[in-house]
């Protein structure tokens, strides 16, 4: 679709025809007309500009103002330190930093190969079958739970619970944060793998297949080694989207002032702590936070357009 | 490889039975009233939604706050939304189409604790200072804007932050279930005489309608269960006030804002029991709105009638 495709040209076919009906007041009726048809459309068009400038304008200003605050706040104490007394200037979120690491780790332990697992029944083995689609739709339903639905449960299931079977239960924990967190990118990873697999050419597979490989032989080392750069981005989608979450971290790994290590304790967390900082009332806190944002939000950032980069070339071309 | 694909249903299973163990003790005591009753405070003699201290709860102020909220972001964010897709995908110059797209993929992709951050030191102010006392002003005499509110927080400002917040999603929907429309459609219509815009509205909006309601549908699931923002600009409050300038709290608010600090097993439990209902409506949300897109995306095109 290119061009202007004004009404110039459609008005004068219908002019001409009936002008053969009518007289000249026909004409002027319809010369009006597809003026005011015209009127509309270049209205329709303001709008539909001024719509985008509207929503791409936020985004200016969120990042405007998060790199003017953030940049004048992150120094190496920042990366160093922990938290100092309220009130006390200085310090800075290192402990937050090795919380939301710890976090992460746990998350992707219990997310990334449960989601790929999945991901690759969808794409290879269940392709079309009900139980396949069954699956698929739950993961998108379940992508749209709410992530404090998540805390909530995960707080009854590990944090509530005295269980000899489950390990770090009965109090906050870093681990069940870190399990909310990992539950939360299942059906992320999961979807994101099977996209990727679906996206290498049919050729790849029937090569392998012809050569006498057996199925699940050519699936874990054609099909998913060849589709291995995609599915690594999408897990660090998945990554870059829990990094962020704080509202199944407010009941589970609770936060924490001081270094902790530990999976069986509470811990702290980046996004905890721009929380907890920006409700403060104290404005050395409220600096810490914005250069908290400033840190998770490059990390975000960078996930995102390697995800870009990588989709955009390559055997994988044209996904997401 | 089948384990994990089961294991989605497992994490479904176990959230659902995890949150009607732990809403059990409100359920038995106050049943399906939890949801739409107040009650009569003893000591006060008015009307009371929320009590931990006497353990009295209802949910309705937060069934109320969410609504309110999650409208008053539809009503902002979808004819935004629509501009954006109809601008992307027919009259934006190809050059300017990706780095558009890729914006709004990153608005998407900013974690809701720093738009929250975000509101707190900028738009809370700005609402305080000049958008709130212009619709005091201009729309007072209709009764929905008092002037008893002056800290710039409330209804009206969380419902801007979830605009922004759902906008993207919304929009990257619609664009896809618009551009899932095929030309031919397009050109008929061209070729009909149509000028560009009736072009659009006729042979794309039209055909995209039933897939355009999925992405707002969807939109909806994200508002409704949109917390640390909200938390952070709706003031927390538990009474029902009709002012949109009034703090309030929405269901995932009240969650965040109380759970850790309960202070009995039976708040726990309401909150918990909110967190169920939140759950369902989402599921339930959700599914309508996977359904209705996929109708749009998967199978034939949609017929025009």
């Amino acid at each position: 679709m290119g061009g202007n495709t004004r009404s110039a040209g459609a008005g004068e076919i219908t002019r001409d025809r009936r002008t053969g009906l009518g007289g000249s007041r026909v004409r002027s009726g319809n010369k009006l007309r597809s003026k005011i048809r015209s009127l509309i459309d270049g209205a329709a068009t303001g709008m539909a500009v001024l719509s985008t400038v509207l929503v791409v304008a936020p985004l200016v200003i969120i990042f405007v103002y998060l790199i003017y605050r953030g940049a004048s706040s992150v120094n190496l104490d920042f990366f160093t330190q922990i938290p100092k007394p309220e009130g006390e200037a200085g310090g800075g979120m290192a402990n937050a930093i090795l919380g939301s690491a710890i976090l992460l780790g746990v998350a992707s332990a219990i997310g990334v190969p449960i989601g790929i697992g999945g991901g690759i029944f969808l794409a290879e083995f269940g392709r079309g079958t009900k139980l396949a689609n069954a699956v698929r739709f739950t993961a998108d339903v379940l992508n749209g739970v709410p992530s404090i639905v998540m805390g909530v449960a995960i707080y009854g299931l590990i944090v509530k619970t005295h269980s000899p079977f489950l390990p770090f239960s009965g109090h906050f924990s870093a681990f069940s944060g870190g399990a909310a967190l990992g539950i939360m990118m299942i059906p992320t990873v999961c979807r994101t793998t099977e996209e990727m697999l679906r996206m290498v050419p049919h050729a790849v597979r029937e090569a392998a297949l012809a050569l006498g490989v057996s199925n699940w032989r050519s699936v874990l080392s054609i099909t998913v080694k060849t589709a291995s750069p995609g599915i690594i981005t999408g897990c660090m989608l998945a990554f870059a989207r829990v990094a962020g979450e704080t509202a199944p971290l407010l009941f589970t790994a609770l936060g924490n002032a001081f270094w902790s290590s530990s999976l069986d304790r509470p811990i702290a967390a980046l996004p905890l702590q721009i929380y907890i900082y920006a409700l403060s009332p104290y404005d050395d806190q409220h600096r810490l936070a914005w250069a908290g944002a400033l840190v998770l939000i490059v990390l975000i950032v960078l996930a995102v357009s390697l995800v870009r980069y990588v989709t955009s070339r390559g055997v994988l071309k044209g996904a997401s | 490889m089948v384990l994990c694909a089961l294991s989605i249903f497992a994490i479904v299973a176990l959230i659902a039975s995890e949150l009607v163990t732990g809403s059990k003790l409100t359920w038995t005591k106050f049943g399906f009233d939890f949801f739409y009753k107040a009650f009569v405070d003893p000591d006060t003699k008015q009307l009371n939604y929320w009590d931990p201290v006497n353990g009295q709860f209802s949910a309705l102020p937060f069934l109320y706050g969410t609504l309110i909220s999650s409208f008053l972001a539809l009503l902002m964010a979808v004819p935004l939304a629509i501009g954006v897709a109809v601008f992307l995908t027919e009259m934006c110059p190809r050059w300017l189409r990706g780095p558009l797209a890729f914006v709004t993929e990153l608005l998407a992709a900013i974690p809701s604790v720093i738009y929250g951050l975000w509101a707190v030191f900028v738009l809370v102010p700005l609402m305080r200072e000049h958008v709130n006392p212009l619709l005091i002003h201009m729309l007072g005499w209709t009764g929905l804007f008092s002037d008893d509110n002056p800290t710039g927080l409330g209804f009206l400002t969380s419902a801007v932050i979830l605009a922004i917040m759902i906008l993207p999603i919304i929009s990257s929907l619609t664009r896809e279930v618009m551009t899932a429309v095929p030309h031919s459609q397009r050109e008929a219509v061209l070729a009909l005489g149509a000028t560009r815009w009736e072009m659009i509205r006729m042979g794309v909006l039209r055909n995209a309608r039933i897939g355009i309601v999925g992405g707002i549908i969807l939109g909806l699931g994200r508002a409704l269960g949109e917390t640390m923002a909200v938390t952070m600009v709706i003031g927390n409050s538990t009474d029902i006030q009709h002012s949109l300038l009034a703090n309030g709290n929405t269901m995932a608010s009240v969650i965040a804002n109380q759970y850790a600090e309960a202070s009995n097993d039976l708040h726990l439990s309401a909150l918990t029991e909110i967190g169920l209902a939140l759950f369902i409506v989402t599921i339930i949300v959700n599914a309508l709105a996977q359904v209705l897109v996929w109708a749009v995306t998967r199978g034939a095109p949609a017929q025009a009638r």
